[in-house]
């Protein structure tokens, strides 16, 4: 029996419009929003309370949760799932997000929609498990070999961890590539009210299905269907394709092209340019008082919550202070780096690591203001005061 | 009854023409394995829109990209965690993964053992030639005491994978070996596993005159191919031999390799529980389904 996404059914298990809810929690709400139908995870601390509410709810819905061996496996089958023809996800932190590396590039390279949420946790290796990090935010980007794009969403409320959640979907199943969620420890168990969108107010993109002729379809090229795509139409298992998809280099039809250089550019282009090309589309940022803004904060996920009261601290003062907030880091923003870079005379990045981010701005930001990295590790919050002090110089 | 069909026939049906030649030396064991597949599909009648064949990494590995169907080819050892994710998002399609010693033992052992456990519907066909081929001769799990490898290079001295006694040991629905030179039994257990709800391994000895053949003084294909004839016993004429044979006869048998179906039962399969498990929460809900 295949999935049916029942949005009745969905109301009903979820409960409440308005809840007080973790973090964690909101990401399960969103992937059952988004007609997630499978889940397959392992536990680890801090984001077991996804795999936990996943554990209740999916069957309610119809769908399939499973807990695998690790999460290798859990990843392989969440992969496995969508090629199925489910939407699938996962959640993990620091250590199994590692070891799902190798089949994160599975993903990409077979153009696979799935969604993986990473709750951050302190590293390297086991370091903290209970306290939040921003520490593998280089790690989504950069952590599987070989060359490819990224695209990963920051939550910096439990609303945005469903939300966010919802948009990785749509994401993933836009671009046909494995997108992330990049919560952390701090997010994943705050709890905070959350305000479930209705039906008619939901808006859920679709993986393109392959429809058209058996003999006229190829499946690693641009769309056969839709204008000016360079993702390819899906071809579900089952439905009569009999796609060959593999992790091997392979030509537009799917067959593995080891040997051949020009097979290989195309494939990796296409499948980076997919992404690339709709950089400005992507591009997901909030801006708060940079208008007439001398310095800048800029930062993602929690740490811009303590950017935000910093900001209000020295707006207070007279000084003027705004923020630039990536809700989505990868693909990277570029062009919102420059104009602010060419507005103010000092960009501030707060991380709760020892500088990730910071290194993107500093690119980007092409010499037009100073870039000062505020970082803090441990598992602590960066506190607005601490932030305040950057702003006076240190 | 069957009509009967030529290889020919049966290569044009199930063959993805686009992907010949293969990648296989000469002498080696896994076309066969791929031939025992198809004359069981053939005899199944099954519509290969329905199935769906998964595998990992290594030569064996390389045999979903020849069978005219979908395929998932995989990271190394997780064919059977990518099945089970396939076979979870649509139970209605049959799943098969193909995979190696190496693959499957080795480096994906840990998924293949959980897989078996919770009794995933799908069928793996384990093709066991004793070494890592694809990469040219290293070390399998597989390996025969003594046997020589490019990195065992003064003998192996690890004790080899027996993968069925594994398999039986956690409850697998369906577990046969089998060699390659066998002509018959397996295409009829290959056909087993396939109806079989539940977990089912079927493992087959294959000979890699290439990499495995040449350094263990089998590099010579028929010689090769007979050392599998002299060194495996059918389980049953094993059993006979230990019962009634003479001391000569069970002196002869005792090191060889048993063959033959080790383990065939009926247990519920994961997803056939799964759906009750659905079932009965969405009739009772509140039963331990309040947060």
């Amino acid at each position: 029996m295949v999935y049916k996404r029942d949005p009745k059914l969905i109301r009903e298990v979820l409960g409440n419009k308005v809840q007080f809810i973790l973090g964690d929690m909101a990401c399960v709400y969103g992937g059952i929003l988004a007609g997630c139908s499978f889940f397959g995870g392992y536990p680890i601390t801090p984001a077991s309370e996804v795999a936990e509410g996943m554990a209740r709810r999916l069957p309610r819905v119809g769908g399939t949760y499973m807990q695998m061996e690790d999460e290798i496996g859990s990843i392989a089958a969440v992969i496995g799932a969508s090629w199925g023809g489910a939407k699938s996800m996962t959640a993990t932190s620091g250590p199994g997000f590692s070891l799902m590396m190798e089949n994160y590039g599975f993903a990409v390279m077979t153009e696979t929609p799935c969604v993986i949420v990473n709750v951050q946790r302190t590293g390297p290796s086991t370091g903290q498990p209970t306290l939040g990090a921003q520490g593998d935010m280089m790690q989504a980007r950069w952590g599987t070999h070989g060359d490819f794009e990224a695209i990963a969403l920051a939550p910096s409320s439990v609303q945005e961890c469903m939300d966010f959640t919802i948009e990785a979907f749509n994401l993933s199943e836009k671009y046909r590539n494995p997108v992330c969620v990049m919560t952390d420890g701090e997010m994943g168990h705050l709890r905070e009210r959350i305000v479930i969108p209705d039906e008619k107010d939901l808006k859920l993109v679709e993986r393109v299905r392959a429809t058209i002729d058996k003999e006229k379809y190829i499946p690693f090229t641009n769309s056969q269907t839709q204008k000016n795509s360079k993702v390819p139409d899906f071809p579900t298992f089952g439905t009569g394709y009999h796609t060959y998809v593999t992790g091997l280099t392979h030509n537009e039809k799917g067959f593995p092209a080891t040997d051949k250089q020009p097979d290989h550019e195309r494939l990796v282009k296409r499948i980076t340019e997919k992404i690339t090309d709709d950089i400005d589309k992507l591009t997901n940022v909030e801006k708060t008082n940079l208008d007439d803004a001398e310095i800048a904060f800029v930062t993602y996920g929690a740490t811009a919550r303590p950017a935000e009261s910093a900001v209000e601290m020295a707006r207070a003062k007279g000084k003027k202070v705004g923020l630039l907030r990536l809700k989505l880091v990868w693909p990277f923003p570029e062009k919102e780096i420059i104009k602010v870079a060419k507005k103010v005379d000092k960009i501030i990045v707060p991380e709760m690591n020892l500088g990730q981010i910071v290194h993107c701005v500093k690119e980007y930001s092409c010499g037009e203001c100073e870039v000062v990295s505020a970082p803090k590790i441990g598992g602590e919050m960066h506190l607005p005061n601490e932030l305040y002090k950057y702003l006076e110089g240190k | 009854m069957v009509e009967m069909r030529s290889a020919k026939q049966l290569n044009k049906k199930f063959l993805r023409e686009g992907m010949w030649p293969t990648i296989f030396c000469n002498g080696c064991g896994h076309g066969v394995v791929l031939d025992y597949t198809f004359w069981a599909l053939e005899e199944l009648g099954w519509d290969m829109d329905n199935v769906v064949f998964a595998s990992g990494i290594g030569c064996s590995s390389r045999l979903t990209g020849y069978i005219n169907a979908d395929g998932l080819h995989t990271t190394h050892g997780r064919a059977i965690a990518f099945a089970t994710g396939i076979k979870a998002a649509n139970p209605d399609l049959k799943v098969v993964v193909f995979t190696g010693d190496g693959d499957c033992s080795g480096i994906g052992g840990n998924h293949f053992i959980h897989a078996a456990r919770r009794n995933i519907d799908i069928t793996v066909i384990m093709i066991n030639n004793f070494i890592y081929g694809m990469t040219g001769g290293q070390l399998a799990p597989t390996a025969p005491l003594g046997s020589i490898a490019t990195t065992a290079p003064y003998g192996n001295i690890e004790h080899p994978f027996d993968i069925c006694e594994l398999a039986k040991s956690l409850g697998a629905n369906y577990v046969a070996r089998w060699c390659v030179t066998h002509p018959y039994q397996p295409i009829k257990s290959v056909k087993q596993a396939f109806e079989k709800k539940g977990f089912s391994l079927l493992e087959f000895l294959a000979p890699c005159p290439t990499a495995y053949g040449r350094r263990n003084k089998l590099g010579d294909i028929k010689k090769h191919w007979k050392w599998y004839d002299d060194n495996t016993i059918l389980m049953e004429d094993y059993k006979k031999i230990m019962q009634y044979g003479s001391d000569e006869e069970k002196e002869k048998a005792k090191d060889k390799i048993q063959c033959g179906v080790f383990q065939d039962i009926e247990k519920p399969g994961f997803f056939e529980e799964y759906q009750k498990l659905i079932k009965r929460v969405q009739e009772k809900p509140s039963k331990g389904a309040k947060k």
